[in-house]
């Protein structure tokens, strides 16, 4: 085959090429102009996300694999990264309120931001054990170091320890896993391995083992029980901004992964994943919803939700059809829509110069501030699943997938989980609006007040105009499953 | 006696094993914990080494080439979240790892 230049074959590599240059130049600047660049480090880092993200939307529907079979490009791992990147973008653009305040407006957070969504861009792309392994490396490495940025602080280091010590221990039961599955299916190549398991139907043991333990390493990324542990703590201890990237960028980035393996490598052990996620989805769902109920730290308490909301993701995997990955992927849009907006009334809990983080510290908030008292309690009615509200539909898609496929258990545990889920979004409309007022919170900063509003208008009118999100989810479904 | 894959299996999985004990049942040191993963990631690398010999296959070499290099960006990034919280904490006793329940 011959190549016109041998630069044109990297074209589909652009948004990664991006995100890494402008990362690397962004480096530069911001230790040349150290105390006096950060703000253009953070404006410029907001513009290399969108460039990338832009550069990806543009080539819609263009398929490529590069460095022999490694790297995938197709309109699934497309719109998952445009998702981490718009991710990326809101929480960076947020996020500089806090900063300033805490003191911690340093260029490397935008940095590491950066590595740490080329990382999860890599995984997303990923076609084989290795390269899978140095994406989800590359992002948990930029992960640890963010969880712990804020030095002088205890809770912060302290959580950057448990996420350093549990994501390794979750990275090295991964590499467990690819090391059978390579053993047994003589080739780290997803299309290889799938080709090995389906022969004459059987499946040898070291296969299932590998596989388990890659399900286990990856659900420790998404946070899904029984891997849970280390999602309350991390998002009580890591500052605010980056508990919002935690609970948005790598579970999108690690779900679509899941779903990659899963569906790439081993389309022939559905009996066997079929089982683990099934458990690890009811599971999750259950103690999501009544794990979060004794909670009185708002973050913990987001940590709760989105372990409960990995587990309605997973319903659609479980479902194990074209309509189950269609649903999962229109769940993480909304999910990352409505995580961002509440994070962002979190980040705007400030009284006398200080985050405060209390549940009881919203009290009165309907009178202090209306609009963002209103625009809070649109995202906990959609997060709560109730209609019209977008959260109703994610929760709507998985849940027909789950019906369609038969799996009516799966799909009342689900409903039920809701409801108990319900109680305590509700209970934070009821202390904001009915119970006695404390003092106002200061000033909320306009980026907050930007992306808060946003994400309430977003919620309140997905039902008028879904379409573009369900086809950005039916085409990438499609690139995923062309055969089902 | 012909020392096979299977001894080999099976070492790798004593030292993994060993390595996740480490982790959950040492209540000391934050160090050893660290040890505990680079054991587990060099159990996996006689894995991959021993499985690439067998099955005439290069790629579980390079498998274990990358793991190499990640666990020392790994060890190194570890150490230096364990120094900002001895400065701190003034402590990297394990059961002094308890500001946050859970």
């Amino acid at each position: 085959m011959e190549h016109a230049s041998p630069l044109v074959e990297y074209l589909p590599l652009l948004p990664e090429i991006i995100v890494l240059l402008g990362a690397l130049i962004l480096l530069l600047l911001g230790v040349f102009q150290e105390g006096k660049g950060e703000k253009l480090v953070w404006g410029l880092s907001m513009l290399v996300m969108a460039l990338a993200s832009f550069v990806a939307i543009k080539d819609w529907g263009v398929n490529a694999t590069l460095f022999n079979d490694s790297f995938v490009i197709n309109d699934f791992t497309r719109l998952l990264k445009v998702m981490v990147l718009v991710g990326g973008i809101i929480t960076i653009y947020m996020s500089i309120s806090y900063l300033t305040e805490a003191g911690m407006f340093k260029s490397e957070y935008m940095v590491l931001m950066l590595f740490a969504l080329l990382g999860m861009m890599m995984m997303i792309s990923a076609n084989d054990l290795i390269a899978m392994y140095l994406g989800l490396e590359v992002q948990s490495l930029a992960l640890y170091v963010m969880a712990a940025f804020r030095r002088d602080n205890v809770r912060s280091s302290e959580s950057g320890m448990k996420y350093f010590v549990l994501g390794a221990l979750s990275s090295g039961m991964l590499l467990y896993g690819c090391s059978m599955v390579y053993g047994f299916s003589g080739s780290v190549y997803f299309s290889e391995i799938a080709k090995t398991a389906m022969g004459d139907g059987t499946v040898s043991v070291g296969m299932i083992i590998g596989l388990v333990f890659i399900l286990a390493g990856l659900a420790f990324k998404v946070s899904a029980v029984p891997f849970h542990m280390w999602t309350p703590d991390v998002y009580e201890g890591a500052p605010t901004p980056v508990t919002a990237f935690f609970a948005v960028c790598p579970k999108i980035a690690a779900m679509g992964i899941l779903l990659r393996i899963i569906y790439e490598a081993f389309p022939e052990l559905t009996t066997q994943w079929n089982q683990i996620i099934i458990f690890i989805s009811i599971a999750s769902m259950l103690l999501g919803a009544f794990g979060a109920i004794g909670q009185t730290n708002i973050k913990r308490l987001m940590a709760y939700s989105s372990i409960g909301n990995m587990g309605f993701a997973l319903v659609g995997l479980a479902a194990g059809n074209r309509e189950g990955v269609e649903g999962v992927l229109i769940y993480l849009m909304i999910y990352l829509v409505m995580t961002v907006g509440v994070f962002a009334c979190i980040l705007s809990m400030r009284r006398n110069e200080k985050m405060v983080e209390e549940i009881d510290d919203l009290k009165g908030l309907s009178q202090n501030n209306l609009p963002a008292a209103f625009m809070l309690a649109l995202l906990m009615f959609s997060l709560a699943g109730i209609p019209p509200l977008a959260g109703f539909f994610a929760k709507f898609y998985v849940f027909m997938a789950a019906v369609k496929a038969d799996m009516f258990i799966l799909a009342v545990v689900g409903v039920l989980a809701s409801v108990v889920g319900a109680f305590y979004y509700l209970r934070i409309i009821k202390i904001m609006f009915f119970d006695d007022a404390k003092d106002a919170f200061n000033e909320m900063p306009s980026q907050l007040k930007v992306v808060l509003g946003l994400s309430g208008l977003f919620v309140l009118f997905y039902i008028v105009y879904p379409n573009p999100l369900i086809d950005g989810a039916r085409l990438a479904a499609k690139a995923l499953l062309p055969t089902v | 006696m012909e020392i096979g894959l299977s001894h080999y299996l099976s070492v790798a999985a004593i030292l993994f094993t060993l390595g996740v004990i480490g982790i959950f049942l040492n209540r000391k040191n934050v160090i050893i914990i660290l040890m505990s993963i680079e054991l587990m990631l060099l159990a996996v690398n006689i894995n991959l080494v021993a499985f690439s010999a067998f099955l005439n296959n290069l790629s579980g070499q390079i498998f274990a080439l990358m793991i190499l290099t990640v666990a020392a960006g790994e060890a190194a990034i570890g150490l230096a979240i364990v120094v900002t919280y001895f400065r701190n904490r003034g402590s990297i006793a394990v059961e002094d790892i308890n500001m946050m329940k859970g």
